[in-house]
């Protein structure tokens, strides 16, 4: 759901990228003071991971296809701060090196994929594994809200910026990405079970204590 | 915290066969460009920017293939380094 340029008006991508701007501004502040420098490994290695998984279009009906997002994987990883810092990384090479969304939606392509996203992953993680719940389906609902959040952001963006009226692009945009979400929802706790067992990386923050804001 | 613990080959490893493979990835539209499609507002898209690898092939290279791959190494190199750079700047010392 990268949104190129010519699709947001001048407000509703100034409005998004000065959101964007202060989160990450917010974001760097604390990083300062949380990230371990034993953490870099993982947290490159995931990214290109991520940015690798996004190239593989996989289709969801005739006509229409999706790709693993990756923000609930790095959320519960990493937490959500770090999360952002990762997405907003992977999106400003989309967007520079690879014409993947618009240089002008870049901060709205930020607040949707590496803000609300990871955000939404952790919230909706905590709540139901946090009592008691049982952790595969709460990642997968996670991941599925995750990616719901992030495209209905997307599309009130565009219907804000008057380029769609909302009746039209909100049931559009939810409906397919119920179905792109459902890929998000299996793969996450997949790739988060292979990291697990392979004993290739440990540690959830997020899912601990990366939900304090 | 978050931690790679096994060494890092391996993983690394995942990412190349994942590029390796996405040439095979559904060329249809995605969701956003499916809707925009369908509601006919997917001709106001524009480019700002002459990116060095527009759509994810490397210029030059004939088969489609070998170009997506190639440009999906550059980018996964890209990716690595930006994050490192930048977890590097944050970290405390």
């Amino acid at each position: 759901m990268h949104i190129p340029d010519g699709f947001l008006s001048v407000p509703a991508w100034g409005a998004a990228a000065g959101v964007s701007a202060g989160y990450l501004a917010l974001a760097t502040r604390r990083l300062r003071q949380t990230m371990e420098e034993r953490e870099i490994p993982l947290m490159g290695l995931l990214a290109a991971f991520v940015f690798a998984a996004q190239m593989l279009n996989f289709p969801v009906a005739p006509g229409a296809s999706g790709h693993f997002l990756g923000s609930t994987l790095v959320a519960l990883l990493f937490g959500p701060w770090q999360a952002s810092l990762m997405m907003t990384v992977i999106l400003l090479i989309q967007a520079f090196i690879f014409l993947d969304g618009g240089v002008t939606a870049l901060g709205a392509n930020i607040l949707n994929m590496a803000i609300i996203a990871p955000w939404v992953s952790v919230f909706v993680f905590r709540l139901l594994a946090g009592r008691g719940g049982r952790r595969g389906p709460a990642v997968f609902l996670a991941a599925w809200l995750a990616v719901m959040a992030a495209a209905l952001a997307c599309g009130l963006e565009l219907a804000l910026s008057g380029t769609v009226a909302w009746q039209a692009v909100l049931p559009a945009i939810l409906g397919w990405h119920a179905l792109i979400g459902v890929g998000e929802g299996l793969l996450t706790p997949l790739v988060m079970g292979y990291l697990a067992r392979t004993g290739v990386a440990v540690g959830q923050k997020g899912a601990e204590e990366g939900g304090k804001a | 915290m978050a931690r790679l613990k096994a060494g890092w080959w391996p993983l690394l490893l995942v990412v190349v066969v994942l590029v390796i493979f996405s040439p095979l990835a559904s060329s249809a539209p995605d969701g956003l460009e499916r809707v925009a499609e369908d509601l006919g507002f997917a001709e106001r898209a524009v480019a700002h920017l002459a990116a060095p690898l527009p759509d994810y092939l490397w210029p030059g290279v004939a088969w489609e293939g070998p170009a997506t791959v190639l440009a999906g190494l550059a980018g996964v190199a890209a990716v690595l380094l930006a994050s490192w750079g930048c977890a590097r700047l944050l970290v405390r010392r």
